[in-house]
């Protein structure tokens, strides 16, 4: 089954996290979908728009209706930023003459492993990753778009992953954009809430959805020299080799 | 403010020119340190957590249920106008008296004018966050009046001369063993090994001799039932009853938002509260006071007034988008759900409603020296997932942040590092080129051990977190450089 997709690489993953996207197109590609990354594509918009700034937010919601004008399918590493596109481009979008565009992209808008499970209807993607791995539930995958199986579908399909449940899997990491450096001090301690609650798990790796939850996870982990280690989703379904 | 607006969180001296937003930095990086008080709270929210589960497991459908509770607070609402005159009605027909305060002041004033020109000298009351709201306490204290807290929680930290902790449970904050030091001092009596039992005794002692001494009582409520005149108030501790039957003359202060149109909408109101403030099926105690007490009576007050405050409400009335956080019930449930609120408790946020709901709220009822809150969350909507009015929390966060930033030139300095932002977003290379830079640059400041320093544009970031790994290459170089000539990869891995 053939699909072509268009991929949406956030900005903060362009920039920061590369593999991410990287290991997102092999495991598209190795179902067989045809991948194109439209490459006049820069940020979502969500930083302005979380903090206020519509106005600022506003053309880069219309640039990337234009950009992706075309596209069949958009599959995206990321809830948030999927969220930003399907949930809140047309409340932005709410008195433009591009706002039933906007409704329409949304529809044809995924995260990762919605387009896996829910569109190509795959849940084994021949992965194998023989550790052990609990899960993180990002906000915006579950309470916006109300993700809650498809991550754990895909991680019960992966050979040799071994999947531990984590207490409180679904209390925010202490991201939350701007937040994490305008409140740092809230910010952290719950990071140091939820780094307490993987480090009960004692699991190798944490994974998630959302990169961003993943590198301030990463950030509180590494700093408070914990053992478990972050992976994004799809660096865990492009994982191959032996048992 | 007055004395009242002091009756906070003590956390040290502040400067005095210090602002509201300041002072919650400050608390809030004290507070969310503190490991004690972190383990204090993660232990209460956690019996909460089994409870409230267990208490919504017994409905057949609880998203039927937060979605007819919506309907009815929306139709009340919708229709204040109408409801409350009905009310209105009642009451004065039962022989109660109703007045209207646009203000806190307005209704502190008609309260104490009435208990001077009676000659009240104890007042008793039981728990209501309306009256935390317009200071009502020191208002009547000034006048001469002895005020006591019946509710045992807010009993507890009026000793201490602090705000409540939390809407529903106010001495969330405090162990066993800080209440017996506490009473100790205050009471004069000491409880060995600090046993519950014996503190909670202890405490009813002292307040059945103010409920026998009181003259006034004063109560919030937590619905106006329209169509029947009543005032419905549910507690657990029965002072609140006391409170309202045994003084002669009763007072109900409340939020005009608190009207509900049929006796019948308590069926699911009253159960639904319950569950989300505590994991009850229905609190110990419902109540429902129509007026004073009739010929032929065996007890109640002498007189009834309901005074209805506005304070702030009708603006949001008017406000379209926000008027459904008048639906709220003040059941608690999105501060204990709250990670934030966890972590910085309730004292940090220095006003009358904490949590998700104050932090939508208070800016609109007190102004934009609250708006900080507004800000001041991951935006994770665990609030709005938990509401039983089904109010829409975390958007209305979101909606704040966009009004306050058009209104303000405060945010000048974000303003326009927004509009240099969209500048390069909007045009690829820049944005690439600025990528490139940003990564090189950082690159460059930590191998010269940088890192958290004045000099790093991170440093919010990097005092407390590991900084962020930096990939010499983007995934647009990437995918130049070799990646998208792999178009097809014809690897079978036992999938379709």
């Amino acid at each position: 089954m053939a699909r072509k997709i268009s991929l949406f690489v956030p900005c903060f993953v362009d920039q920061l996290q590369p593999e991410v996207a990287v290991d997102m197109v092999k495991v598209l590609r190795r179902i067989g979908c045809e991948v194109d990354y439209p490459q006049d594509q820069t940020c979502c918009g969500q930083p302005a728009f979380n903090s206020g700034f519509w106005d600022e937010a506003r053309p880069c919601a219309e640039r990337f209706l234009r950009v992706f004008k075309d596209a069949e399918a958009i599959v995206c590493p990321s809830g948030s930023c999927t969220t930003m596109v399907r949930n809140f481009y047309p409340e932005l979008l709410a008195s433009s003459s591009l706002h039933g565009e906007a409704l329409a992209l949304g529809k044809r808008t995924f995260e990762l492993s919605e387009f896996l499970v829910k569109v190509m209807g795959v849940s084994d993607v021949g992965a194998t990753f023989p550790h052990t791995v609990t899960y993180h539930a990002s906000c915006h995958g579950l309470r916006e778009l109300k993700l809650r199986d498809e991550p754990l579908q895909l991680l019960r399909g992966v050979k040799g992953l071994k999947l531990i449940d984590m207490l409180r899997f679904d209390e925010c990491c202490g991201f939350g954009g701007n937040f994490a450096t305008k409140f740092a001090s809230i910010s952290v301690a719950m990071g140091e809430t939820k780094a307490d609650s993987v480090a009960v798990t004692g699991a190798e790796y944490i994974t998630a959805i959302d990169p961003s939850c993943l590198m301030h996870m990463q950030g509180i982990l590494t700093h408070r020299k914990d053992r478990a280690k972050t992976i994004h989703l799809a660096s865990i379904l492009a994982s191959e080799g032996t048992v | 403010m007055s004395a009242s607006a002091s009756r906070t969180a003590p956390a040290g001296e502040a400067p005095s020119s210090e602002t509201a937003a300041q002072k919650f930095l400050r608390d809030a990086a004290t507070k969310s340190a503190d490991l004690v008080h972190r383990e204090i709270i993660r232990k209460n929210m956690e019996s909460y957590d089994a409870a409230h589960l267990r208490g919504r497991s017994r409905f057949v459908d609880w998203e039927a249920a937060r979605r007819k509770c919506q309907e009815i607070k929306r139709e009340a609402i919708n229709h204040l106008d109408r409801y409350l005159l009905q009310f209105e009605e009642k009451v004065i027909a039962r022989g109660g008296h109703v007045f209207w305060a646009a203000n806190g002041d307005e209704a502190c004033a008609y309260i104490r004018d009435l208990a001077v020109s009676r000659g009240v000298r104890t007042v008793v009351k039981s728990k209501s966050m309306v009256t935390e709201e317009i200071h009502l306490a020191p208002v009547l204290e000034k006048a001469g009046m002895k005020v006591w807290e019946t509710d045992l929680g807010e009993f507890i930290v009026q000793l201490r001369n602090e705000a409540p902790y939390h809407i529903v449970t106010p001495a969330m904050h405090l162990n066993r063993h800080q209440i017996r030091e506490l009473f100790r001092d205050k009471l004069g009596e000491d409880v060995p090994d600090s046993d519950p039992q014996k503190l909670v005794a202890l405490a009813r002692r002292k307040l059945r001799e103010a409920f026998f001494a009181a003259d006034m009582g004063i109560s919030g409520a937590n619905f106006l039932v329209a169509d029947s005149g009543a005032v419905a108030i549910s507690t657990n501790e029965g002072n609140g009853r006391l409170s309202t039957s045994l003084p002669r003359i009763h007072v109900a202060v409340t939020g005009i938002e608190k009207v509900i149109p049929r006796l019948e909408d308590l069926a699911t109101l009253w159960p639904v509260l319950a569950t989300s403030g505590t994991g009850q099926p229905i609190t110990t105690y419902s109540t429902m006071i129509g007026g004073p007490r009739r010929p032929g009576e065996a007890d109640g007050p002498e007189e009834f007034h309901v005074v209805l405050l506005d304070n702030g409400r009708s603006g949001l009335l008017a406000n379209a988008e926000e008027r459904e956080v008048l639906h709220c019930i003040r059941c608690g449930a999105c501060l204990n759900i709250c990670p934030v609120y966890k972590n910085i408790g309730g004292h940090t946020y220095n006003t009358t409603y904490p949590g998700p709901i104050g932090s939508v709220l208070t800016p609109h009822l007190r102004g934009r020296e609250f708006e900080h809150l507004s800000y001041a969350s991951s935006l994770c909507g665990a609030c709005t997932s938990v509401c039983p009015v089904n109010i829409n929390l975390h958007h209305h966060l979101l909606h704040n942040r966009r009004d306050f930033t058009a209104a303000s030139s405060t945010g000048a300095g974000e303003r326009m590092q927004f509009r240099l932002w969209r500048a390069a977003m909007l045009h690829p290379r820049i944005y690439a080129l600025g990528g490139w830079l940003m990564r090189r640059g950082l690159s460059a400041l930590y191998a010269l051990g940088l890192s958290g320093t004045f000099l790093d544009p991170m440093r919010a970031w990097n005092r407390k977190r590991a900084h962020i790994p930096l990939p010499a290459q983007s995934f647009r170089a990437l995918w130049k450089n070799g990646l998208e000539s792999n178009q097809v990869v014809k690897e079978k891995h036992g999938v379709q």
